[in-house]
């Protein structure tokens, strides 16, 4: 079992200096996540879901505010703290088998101890048979699992997600979060998942937070109180789908970026 | 020969094997082709003597190089000649890309370097090759020291360029998996960046490889002092021994054929990883 910690967010900040000015990407975010929860965290393009993920992970340091894990200011990246990214990012030039054993390439345990985990893991993820393979060998959603299974294969005391699962069909998309929501039950690892599917947020979550964008703030918090495995067709379920949606309508679609935005990389 | 689900799901031990039998399939049929016209031109060759087709003292038969062949193997000179030539191009492969590889590595790595010793390299890159002969041939002499200068020159730059331009591509999201994953610089260096810039520095490789056989015939013409084929051929000419000229011209020609195939194999083998992301018409 991963050591239960609880990761506190305190009044976390962050900017980007864009052409000299400072263009707020989050804002005064208070979260606090207890050992062994799933939070969601859903939102439009350009909240700073993302944002959020890689300063907890340690990716991005310049802040304001406080990340906390277990009472701890995080410093740069740990292996206590995982993540999947939206690419599976798999090394081309390794199999299944040693992709995952990278993540335990730090990692203080004896060798005969590594190989049962890598093993383990590639069990969890359902791909036993697949461990001398290459990624070009295999699927996106395949390609999928071995990252999750790197990820977790650590034993992180929090696994960050970062719309893992927006790069895949909607058929794979439907079977990973089953499965994601599996390995969760089994490991008992705290994940914060973040997505603009508000359906993905409702069905993985305990908690869905929902974001607003410019600057990237906490609108809301929203319970998910039902048993799991989650009915996607029950009544209960599309009233709490229909509660985090409604939190989003007014709100126009987001395709016009404002002029001290950051400028994309191809322009006309 | 199409693979079954039951073959990939029950261990793709079998999958190998399978892939394995095509690929020896497929290249035994690529080297029946490739066989194919220089085949040719060796029977219209042969044919042009034996059926009359031709007189001309320009070229010889195919029976008299075979005949030159035999005596200059008898009496050592092709293979001194061969060997001695064989030895340049690899030590000045050797010194050239090994400090391709390294001047690649630094300059890619260190940005002060790069801003510091790039614009020269880069300008001195356009400098043809043969221009070095005049100051080389002033410096060194003309035996063998010259030559291999000359030659790891040759190797020096496309091993440089592509190393340089290997290492500054890698991708940022590998290196930010090292970074969720706490490596150290060396771990980054040696399971990251290497891996990923190999299929580059492996290009370098193959044409520094190409270069430097190609520069040794012209070493050898430029810089004539010593043994070697480009003199087996200069001498061939200058007595207008046709059919030495031919050998030596067949000989360049199998010794490149041969690094090539030697290039092509090792890299199936190292960059087997890169699977078929390439397009096929």
């Amino acid at each position: 079992m991963p050591q239960a910690a609880t990761l506190e967010i305190k009044n976390l900040s962050k900017q980007y200096q864009v052409k000299g000015e400072p263009l707020p990407v989050l804002e005064h975010i208070d979260l606090t996540i207890q050992p062994g929860e799933f939070v969601s965290i859903v939102g439009a393009s350009g909240c700073g879901k993302s944002t959020l993920l890689r300063l907890v992970i340690g990716l991005e340091e310049d802040y304001q505010g406080e990340i906390l894990l277990g009472g701890n200011r995080i410093v740069g990246t740990s292996l206590e703290r995982g993540i999947v990214f939206q690419e599976h990012r798999l090394f081309p030039w390794l199999t299944v088998e040693q992709n995952i054993g990278v993540g335990l390439l730090n990692a203080r345990i004896p060798e005969a101890e590594k190989r049962n985990s890598v093993q383990e893991h590639i069990e969890l993820v359902g791909l036993k048979g697949f461990e001398s393979a290459y990624p070009y060998q295999l699927s996106g959603g395949m390609s999928q699992r071995v990252a999750i299974a790197r990820a977790l294969v650590n034993r992180p005391a929090v696994l960050l997600l970062d719309e893992p699962f927006g790069a895949l069909d909607a058929l794979t998309r439907a079977y990973l979060q089953q499965e994601l929501q599996r390995i969760w039950e089994l490991e008992g690892i705290t994940a914060i998942l973040v997505t603009h599917d508000v359906e993905e947020a409702v069905y993985l979550g305990d908690r869905v937070v929902v974001m607003q964008p410019r600057p990237g703030r906490v609108k809301r918090i929203v319970d998910v109180p039902l048993p799991r495995p989650r009915d996607r067709a029950s009544h209960a379920f599309a009233a709490i789908k229909e509660d985090v949606l409604g939190e989003f309508a007014g709100i126009p679609a987001q395709t016009l970026a404002p002029a001290d935005a950051p400028q994309p990389l191809l322009s006309a | 020969m199409t693979t079954s689900f039951q073959d990939v799901a029950s261990g793709t031990a079998a999958w190998h094997r399978q892939e394995r039998r095509q690929r020896r399939h497929v290249q035994w049929r690529q080297f029946r082709r490739g066989i194919a016209l220089p085949a040719l031109v060796f029977a219209l060759w042969w044919a042009a003597y034996a059926f009359h087709w031709t007189d001309s003292r320009l070229f010889v038969p195919l029976g008299e190089v075979w005949e030159t062949a035999v005596r200059l193997l008898r009496n050592g000179y092709l293979q001194t000649s061969l060997a001695a030539s064989l030895y340049r191009m690899l030590l000045g492969f050797a010194i050239g890309s090994v400090a391709g590889l390294a001047f690649g590595t630094v300059l890619a790595l260190s940005r002060l370097f790069d801003n510091v010793v790039g614009p020269t390299l880069h300008a001195v890159k356009q400098v043809s090759l043969l221009a070095w002969i005049p100051l080389i041939s002033v410096w060194f002499g003309l035996g063998d020291p010259a030559k291999i200068v000359f030659l790891s020159l040759a190797a020096f730059f496309p091993m440089f360029l592509n190393t340089f331009e290997g290492i500054r591509s890698v991708p940022r999201e590998f290196t930010e998996v090292a970074r969720v994953l706490t490596f150290s610089r060396w771990q980054l260096w040696r399971r990251v960046v290497l891996p990923a810039a190999s299929p580059s520095i492996f290009t370098g490789i193959y044409l520094a490889l190409i270069y430097s056989w190609l520069a040794t015939l012209g070493a050898e013409y430029l810089l004539s002092a010593g043994a070697g084929i480009g003199n087996l051929l200069t001498d061939g000419r200058e007595h207008f021994w046709m059919d030495q000229v031919l050998l030596g011209v067949v000989v360049v020609g199998a010794v490149g054929f041969a690094l090539n195939w030697i290039a092509a194999h090792l890299e199936a083998r190292l960059l087997r990883w890169r699977g078929k992301s390439i397009a096929r018409y």
